[in-house]
């Protein structure tokens, strides 16, 4: 039996956000109200949405970070929360943040990653090393202290160190948020490369619809908690009957992407929690 | 095993080249301990009392090194928040022991470096013959004490975890606590009455307490000029007593680190900025 790469039912979260000292009230805020989809090994799926829709939770979900509140998740066969410890070994993850050494080059960042990782450095620098260079990045510059570098080659250490692992499973959210367009065909091109030599799967979390069809098989669009139309790209317009993707997605959700950074997003509401 | 020691060895290895990277904070922090230890042990050279100054050097010597230990453990939650990285050393496959434990040694490592400037320091500025004390038995119960302040160290660990806002600096209070309940240049006795049972809770009061024994300060029969420490079967019941709180406060701090990592993932507090 082929087992999903990716098997989400119902899945389920909450955050509760309290307000005053002597009489605490708390206001719930759900995050995931009940989404159910499945990625196929091998698959780049493609979860749009705007700042609050979920999608930031759902991956950290699936990273291990976060334990729902309700449905089930299993990753590549193994149950989470349960199985934490061996998905952990099978994922790698860039997100949006800058999530690194900063003062360390892009060399001690990485065999700081092989090593936490119980990878020996000499196997697994190789490894990082190639795909910088497929990137477009220069090897003088993996001295240089990340500080130093721009947001792009930055984004590209973090591809690498994820990819350093050799997961069977990426989860990407915005990858390619702030990056010059440059530096985002540099990483389209990889991520499709990727796909087509490894069959890694990957779940892409992207404001980007131009990204999201070109780089995705199947997408979903999540909006309020809530995976509101799922398909491939074509799927999507015609269900919408829109020339667009980005016609579709207004069409399906009610929202605009564009409007997104008025919202409320999930990180404010975490960080208010 | 190869895997763990790999894993164990990620931590001093970050550890490491982030110091090397922040040298110059290093040199001003070593540098501050370095003068605040001098200054402490003169007022007993200013005094003319030999017995008081070694008292202050001792007091100095291993609050440098202890509040060091607790403060590199109980703050590398904080420091991961600070860089932004909690998220991905908490998703990477390795046990919450061997994370703590890596974190652990390369903390010692830094407070046994941050122990000789200090110790150097002090040797210059002070004058002291140390020629009769029992330094080696003093080593001894200092390795002792090791364990009962990671295992303080790791339950202040999860604060920053809780808030991530009020967590860290939760964290110094602790440290302040000890600092003023153990005795580390007084005696426990000059406490109002009150506070003095409060003394037997913390490690520190016990690691001096042996440590005055072995130096010799206590002994009517040391001089300036030699010093008569006490063996290490003189001061078995510190020992005991410090190994013992080391055997409860690690399994302790370890488990609770565990119960709170378990709350922040149902509750969103390990996302990156809190």
């Amino acid at each position: 039996m082929n087992v999903p790469a990716i098997e989400v039912r119902d899945l389920r979260k909450v955050f509760r956000k309290r307000s005053g000292w002597l009489r605490p009230k708390y206001r719930e805020e759900w995050a995931l109200k009940g989404v159910s989809f499945e990625v196929d090994n091998g698959e780049t799926y493609g979860l749009l949405g705007p700042n609050g829709s979920g999608k930031s939770t759902l991956i950290r979900i699936l990273s291990t970070l976060l334990i729902p509140d309700g449905g089930t998740v299993s990753v590549l066969g193994y149950s989470l929360p349960e199985e934490h410890r061996i998905v952990r070994q099978k994922i790698g993850r860039v997100s949006v943040d800058a999530a690194y050494y900063k003062k360390l080059s892009a060399r001690e960042n990485l065999l700081y990653t092989a090593l936490l990782y119980g990878l020996n450095p000499a196997e697994a620098e190789p490894r990082a090393m190639q795909v910088l260079e497929e990137l477009g990045m220069e090897s003088r510059k993996f001295s240089t202290p990340l500080e130093e570098m721009s947001r792009g080659m930055q984004q590209k250490i973090t591809i690498a160190r994820a990819l350093m692992i050799n997961p069977p499973l990426l989860l990407l959210d915005e990858p390619t948020t702030g990056l010059d367009p440059k530096s985002r065909r540099d990483v389209q091109k990889f991520l499709e490369n990727l796909r087509a030599r490894e069959g890694t799967t990957i779940l892409l979390t992207t404001h980007d619809m131009a990204e999201a069809e070109r780089l995705c098989a199947r997408i979903g669009f999540l909006a309020h908690g809530e995976l509101v139309a799922e398909g491939t790209a074509a799927d999507l317009k015609r269900e919408a009957k829109t020339e667009t993707l980005d016609d579709a997605f207004i069409r399906l959700t009610g929202e605009d992407l564009d409007e997104e950074a008025e919202k409320v997003s999930e990180e404010e509401v975490l960080e208010e929690v | 095993m190869e895997q763990t020691i790999r894993q164990t060895w990620a931590f001093v290895f970050r550890g490491y080249h982030l110091v090397r990277r922040y040298i110059s904070w290093v040199i001003v922090w070593n540098f501050y301990a370095f003068v605040t230890s001098i200054t402490i042990a003169l007022i007993g050279v200013a005094a003319h009392d030999y017995r008081l100054t070694l008292t202050l050097v001792i007091g100095a010597l291993l609050w440098n090194f202890l509040s060091n230990l607790y403060s590199e453990i109980a703050m590398s939650i904080a420091y991961e928040r600070w860089e932004g990285t909690l998220e991905y050393t908490f998703m990477a496959p390795v046990s919450r022991l061997i994370h703590l434990s890596g974190v652990s040694v390369f903390a010692l490592c830094q407070s046994l470096v941050t122990l000789v400037v200090v110790l150097t320091g002090l040797l210059l500025f002070t004058n002291i013959h140390l020629a009769g004390a029992n330094l080696f038995g003093v080593f001894v119960v200092l390795l002792a004490s090791t364990f009962a302040f990671v295992g303080l160290g790791l339950m202040a660990a999860v604060l920053p975890v809780m808030s991530p806002e009020r967590g860290a600096e939760a964290t110094h209070i602790f440290q302040g606590s000890l600092l003023l309940i153990s005795g580390i240049y007084y005696p426990v006795q000059v406490l109002p009455r009150w506070v003095q049972p409060l003394s037997h809770l913390s490690p520190a009061t016990y690691t001096l307490s042996a440590c005055r024994k072995l130096v010799g300060i206590g002994n009517p029969a040391s001089t300036e000029t030699h010093l008569v420490g006490a063996s290490l079967s003189d001061v078995v019941p510190e020992l005991v007593t410090l190994l013992l709180m080391g055997a409860v406060l690690m399994p302790l701090g370890l488990w609770v680190f565990g119960r709170i990592e378990h709350w922040a993932k149902h509750t969103g507090k390990l996302k990156r900025t809190g």
